[in-house]
């Protein structure tokens, strides 16, 4: 599939575990990358974002997209509403992450959630040596004017998921834009891929 | 972009066969409906436009007006290779009925020959849209592509949506709401005062033998002062800071008087003046009433994601961040509407500094989103 060969890591690994022609809401779409490659799945696929550009290329490129914010507006969202929730790169910007996510299984019996490790090994070394908030090539915002206002390693997203009482049904991890192994990822991913559903 | 040559338009007026039924209960008698055309009709009828005017617009929408010779109200949207693209749209713009430019309205002629007048009957936004639910029939048009409307045009899209749904290709809604707010009711009411005490209003019935030009007379100061305080409610602050700040109008000092000292005020008696030689006083009474009048979800035993049920095709919704009129909040309530009824719908506030008006105006961001949208 030509549009996901192009995608960035973590959503190429979504796009190709959302079953075909669901439906789907990606929350934090940003230009619809993500929405475009899964409309070419038959999904049909609605996006929340909160940046007016986004949405107005979203929208040029004929996807539908509300301008929102996914701490306020996912109550709109009826029960089950969709097949499939997203949240690529968004929960770490999120006021709320565990409301968040608690109102995607509301939403959708399944999700996946993407995020930067903030447990990654540079990260660590960073702090560590510099004694200074990580400035990285992932996480290239300095503390003061990063959205990122929830840092959250892949040990604490297990943790909140098994909190919030949802079950992990996939985890892919990713460093250097290519997968790697479970072992140690904690440590060793630079992002992650989880995929939840209600338990 | 676009060339400079004059657009190719038509100008049509069809009279209905039948009485129109109103949401009042009352019909209408006899209806006309004076519409332009833009582009070209395809053969499969599936390439149609409907773009829906605002309170004071009409159907002038990309070729000058006849009374003021001022270039059409859409001009810098609608067009060859301009984002409602004529090459490829076959675009429809309908005076309103209860307006003044050529479709029935309370200045045209009754059965028994004089002006109806206040015996006009009182139009909803409903009605308007059944006005050109009757036109494309006439034109043996199913389903449209799309329709397009600002204001009190997004309420007629959005009418469209909610009653015929099975006619509607893409929906695309500016600066518009569900429902005439208590505010916007407040202000409707300020305007229509303004008329009806102008002592020449004289119970509507200000119509003169002369005919061809039925507006000569008539509440012009009311209906002045009625344009004056809407025009300010179009635009917002910041724009009006911008604009005029507290200069003074050709002057080095204040008068210590009551004339024009400042460019606004100069600027508002203009726009209220220029508004009466082209607008009829007891068509702002009708329009006015009828966006009081409109609550989608009142129409709707309530609930607004109701009026959506049966709507299968896309809409968009924009707002502007400076418009206090029909502020981003009703535009979002409509989108939240639009998905829990299933139907496909963006949403986008866009920003622009000129306040409601910024649907009118040179705002880039809305002609791509226009584009793309339809």
């Amino acid at each position: 599939m030509a549009t996901t060969a192009r995608l960035r890591p973590d959503l190429a690994i979504i796009a190709r575990h959302v079953p075909e022609g669901v439906r789907v809401l990606d929350v934090g779409c940003g230009d619809g990358e993500l929405m475009a490659a899964l409309t070419e799945k038959n999904c049909d696929a609605r996006g929340l974002e909160i940046e007016p550009a986004n949405v107005a290329t979203c929208v040029a490129r004929g996807l539908s997209v509300l301008q929102g914010d996914a701490d306020s507006d996912l109550s709109y969202y009826p029960n089950d509403s969709v097949d499939v929730a997203i949240l690529s790169q968004t929960l770490q910007t999120t006021r709320r992450p565990d409301l968040v996510i608690d109102q995607l299984l509301r939403i959708a019996p399944r999700c996946f959630v993407s995020f930067p490790n903030f447990a990654h090994w540079r990260v660590r070394a960073s702090l560590m040596f510099g004694g200074h908030m990580p400035v990285t090539r992932l996480l290239p915002e300095r503390w003061y004017d990063t959205p990122n206002i929830h840092h959250v390693t892949i040990d604490d997203f297990r943790a909140l998921a098994e909190g919030l009482g949802c079950a992990v049904k996939g985890s892919w991890f990713l460093k250097g834009g290519h997968e790697t192994g479970s072992i140690a990822a904690n440590l060793r991913a630079e992002y992650a891929v989880f995929a939840l559903a209600r338990s | 972009m676009a060339d400079a040559s004059p657009i190719e338009t038509h100008a049509h007026v069809l009279t209905l066969a039948e009485p129109l039924p109103l949401d009042s209960g009352r019909a209408l008698a006899p209806v006309e409906i004076a519409y332009q055309t833009y582009g070209r009709l395809n053969a499969a009828k599936d390439n149609a436009i409907i773009v829906c005017h605002a309170l004071t617009g009409d159907q002038h929408l990309a070729s000058p007006h006849p009374k003021t010779g001022k270039p059409g109200w859409w001009s810098r949207v609608v067009g060859p290779n301009r984002p409602i693209d004529t090459n490829r749209f076959f675009v429809i713009c309908s005076n309103v009925i209860g307006s003044c430019m050529g479709s029935s309205g309370p200045s045209s002629m009754a059965d028994d020959g004089a002006p109806f007048a206040m015996r006009f009957p009182v139009i909803t936004i409903r009605d308007m849209v059944r006005a050109q639910v009757a036109l494309i029939d006439h034109l043996g048009i199913d389903r449209l592509h799309g329709i397009v409307g600002g204001s009190m045009g997004g309420m007629q899209a959005l009418s469209w949506a909610a009653n015929f749904p099975e006619r509607c290709g893409a929906v695309l809604v500016l600066a518009s709401a569900p429902r005439q707010s208590a505010q916007n009711i407040a202000f409707h009411e300020v305007g229509r005062q303004a008329i009806m005490a102008d002592p020449e209003w004289k119970g509507g019935d200000y119509y003169t033998a002369d005919l061809d030009d039925p507006r000569k007379v008539g509440p012009e100061a009311g209906l002045a002062v009625a344009r004056m305080a809407a025009h300010i409610t179009y635009l917002s602050e910041q724009g009006l800071t911008q604009k005029f700040g507290r200069r003074l109008q050709d002057r080095d000092a204040k008068t210590f008087g009551f004339d024009a000292d400042f460019q606004v005020e100069s600027y508002l008696r203009y726009q209220g003046l220029a508004f009466t030689d082209r607008f009829d006083a007891n068509s702002y009474l009708y329009i006015t009433r009828a966006m009081d009048y409109f609550d989608l979800a009142e129409e709707h035993g309530g609930r607004l994601a109701n009026a959506f049920a049966g709507l299968k095709t896309r809409m968009c919704l924009v707002s502007f961040d400076t418009d206090w009129l029909y502020p981003t909040s009703e535009s979002r309530a409509v989108a939240h509407a639009v998905n829990a009824a299933g139907a496909p719908v963006s949403f986008v506030e866009l920003s622009a500094p000129f306040g409601h008006d910024s649907f009118l105006l040179d705002v880039p961001a809305l002609d791509r989103v226009i584009e793309g949208f339809l």
